[in-house]
Formats: C-alpha cells, structure tokens, sequence
C-alpha cells in the first residue's frame, strides 16, 4: 500500500479490496461486451508512457527560447501547445500564465482534481489530496514555504482554482545561468512541480527531478 | 452541494504528503478503472458526469477513500443511472441473462483516439455576455443541493472579471443530462483579503472560472 491511502484501522466496516472490486467489475463489463481488454491494456500504456510532464517541459522549453511562440502560447495556450502535437482529454482550453519578477501563479483544483493533462500527463497524490486542495487558496505562501519555495513579500501570488472548462499551467521564470542552453537541455531543467507553481526551475538538474 | 468535496480554505485536514516522484499509477487496479472509466464513457453517453456521485458519497467515506476508490464508485453509479449495468450484476460479478443495452466496445485504436480527442464542451452558439472584463461582480450566495462548481468560500464575495473564456456548456445541468444551458464563462480575480480576511497578504489574489449564473453585478 502506498503513504496517500489513509485507512482508519480503527474502522470497522472497510469495503472488500478496491483490487478485487476493480477485476470483478472489469470481468463483467468484458462479458456484457462494454468494454475491450486490450483497449484497456492500450489506455493504461497512454497513461503511463505516452503523456507526462516532458510534454509540458518541452511547450515551456520553446518558449523560453522562441519569443514569438511564446506570446501565442501566453494569448492562445490550446493553440500553441497544439502547435507541439500535445492535445486531448481533460485538456479542453489551456491557459498558460507566466512567472514573472513579479507574479508567481499556482495551480489547485479544490473542488476534485483538474490538470492540465496533455502537457502534465495524470496529477501526482499530493495535488488530489485533501491537504493541497485545502489550503493552497487560503494559505498558498505557507503550502510553498513547506514545499520549500519561500516568495518575497512583494511578489503577487495568484492562485488559480481550476472549477470548469479551463485547465492551467504555469510557464515559469527561465533561471539566469542558462543562457548556453539550447531548448533540449532547458527542457531538461523544467519540472513538473514548477509547472503546477509549487517550485522554481533551478538552474542545474537535480537528482530525482520532478 | 456543500459536500466534503467542497474543501477549499478548510484547516485540519494535515501536511501534504508531497512526495519528489510517484508512479502515474500506484497500484495496478488504478491504471484499470482510470481507463475502465473512460473507454466506457469513450463508448456511450452516460447520463450522469463523473462528479456527481464522487460528491454524494458521505464524508466520512469520501476522506477514507483514496482517489481512484472513488472513481471505481463513479463509475458504477453512472452505469447503472444509464441503465448499462444492473446492481445485482455489480453483485453477483456475472451478466444477467436479460442483459440488454450493451454498447460495442470500443477497439484499442478507437480507444486511444479518443484520449486525444479534445472534449468540445466549448458551444459557438451566440449567447449575449452580461459581463464583460474589468466589471465588479459578486459570486451569488447559492447552497444548490446538486453539483455546482461555485465553491463555498466564494459565496458572497465580491471580484472583478478578469476575462471572458466564451460559452460553455453548464455542468450544473449537463451532469445530471438536464439541459446544455450554454452560458458565459468569466475569469474572476478575488482579492485574497476579501475572501480570507486582513491577515491574507496584501497582493495575492484567487482566480476562479465562474458560469454567468453564479454572478451578479456588485
């Protein structure tokens, strides 16, 4: 089992394992004939290794080096992120809103869990979870200090609750040093944590990068 | 309706669990209702959306469950609103022999397509905008029983339109297949102070796509 499920032990009527529950109702939707198993096989390979944050990395990558591909990305975010092949489902209108020495965006979804799917690939635990979800609109400073991103007092922090039809990304600030990159080293330095506004690029990869 | 899921600017509900990396899928039966959900929804219309019954599952349940738990509750109770699935056939784990109704699965191919397909709740009919950018409004104060995606903490509260995205089915409505209602959604900026109160800093501010019918002119 993993850290984010939060059994009870102290609660007694727990459902029969969501694994058996889950291949129980997979048998059956292939029996009645409503779904295809191989197209879940196909689906859960899309999930895993076809979408994921290098999408998004790269969108940002471009623009960080393409200023006119970055002012129709910043005016049109579902258009230019087309332009790079990346579209789909829960991807409906991506808004792109950038950092900037003045502005820091984060991105939460109290409601449920909106992400920018195609750019992003499926939102990690913690951004789900009841604790993120909670507090980043009301404490938004205090979620960043304990991700360790600590904002300036004068910065404008924007936090966008995703309800509906728009899915958002952040472009973050490109980090100064970088400047002998090309945009596949850049992409390399953009995380996924940057790209939700919870961290910063830092200018050189580290270990484990997210 | 004012659920557990509506948890935005509640306290108590402990550190975040922020983990560097996660697998997409931290188990294989995620992987499988995550995709069960959507070739199945990919196939027929359902007449009911993924988030209402997510919503009626009562709190203390909902906190229990992990993520995708829920999914695997959505997904059997929109079947069964869309008369797909019986709950004695979810029982018994076998198709009834009156079993009718069923749908042609859709091929891995056809599957996969779909996922890059982008969803068009965007409608081009002409509907007129009652706001329009800059404008003050106010989140109307509305406790609707049903779905909604005004949440509880913006309720009353005063903003500026910050953009206007165009017309977009309402899924107020559209959830519970009760209309498209396609309307005017707006970007609204809410000062942080007004939403939290003095303590909030000065500059920061929350951005929340809000439906024509959430809003009044303030």
């Amino acid at each position: 089992m993993t850290a984010s499920h939060d059994h009870d032990p102290e609660h007694q009527d727990v459902p029969s394992d969501p694994a058996l529950r889950v291949k129980a109702l997979e048998s059956l939707l292939v029996a009645k004939g409503i779904v295809d198993r191989t197209a879940l096989d196909a689906l859960v390979d899309v999930y895993e290794n076809k979408v994921g944050p290098r999408n998004g990395a790269r969108v940002v990558a471009r623009a960080w080096v393409d200023p006119d591909y970055k002012k129709r990305l910043l005016e049109s975010g579902t258009a230019a992120i087309g332009e790079l092949g990346y579209s789909g489902n829960q991807g409906a209108d991506i808004r792109v809103v950038e950092n900037t020495p003045q502005v820091h965006n984060l991105i939460v979804c109290t409601l449920c869990s909106c992400y920018p799917w195609p750019v992003l690939g499926l939102p990690p635990v913690w951004y789900k979870s009841a604790p993120y979800r909670s507090r980043a609109v009301i404490d938004p400073r205090g979620v960043l200090r304990e991700m360790g991103t600590e904002l300036p007092a004068d910065i404008e922090l924007r936090v966008w609750d995703s309800t509906a039809e728009q899915r958002y990304l952040v472009l973050p600030e490109r980090p100064a040093g970088t400047e002998q990159l090309d945009e596949s080293a850049l992409a390399a330095l953009v995380t996924r944590d940057a790209m939700i506004g919870v961290k910063k690029v830092m200018p050189e990869l580290k270990a484990g990068r997210r | 309706m004012n659920g557990i899921h509506d948890m935005g600017g509640m306290h108590g509900m402990g550190p975040i669990g922020y983990l560097e990396t996660e697998p997409v899928f931290h188990e294989a039966w995620e992987g499988r209702i995550y995709s069960i959900s959507y070739a199945v929804q990919s196939t027929v219309k359902l007449r009911l959306g993924l988030r209402p019954p997510i919503e009626n599952i009562p709190a203390r349940e909902y906190l229990r469950m992990s993520y995708f738990e829920r999914w695997l509750t959505s997904i059997i109770e929109r079947m069964v609103a869309s008369d797909l699935v019986t709950r004695d056939e979810i029982e018994t784990g076998r198709p009834a022999t009156t079993s009718v109704n069923a749908p042609v699965a859709l091929s891995p191919a056809a599957a996969v397509a779909a996922q890059f397909k982008i969803p068009a709740t965007r409608r081009s009919v002409q509907v007129a905008a009652r706001f329009e950018s800059g404008q003050s409004v106010r989140a109307r104060n509305i406790n609707p029983v049903a779905h909604t995606r005004l949440p509880r903490y913006a309720r009353g509260k005063s903003g500026t339109i910050e953009r206007d995205h165009g017309v977009f089915v309402f899924l107020d409505t559209s959830a519970y297949s009760a209309g498209e209602n396609p309307q005017h959604l707006y970007s609204v900026r809410f000062a942080a102070r007004e939403l939290w109160g003095d303590e909030a800093a000065p500059h920061d501010a929350v951005y929340l796509d809000l439906f024509e019918d959430y809003l009044e002119p303030a």
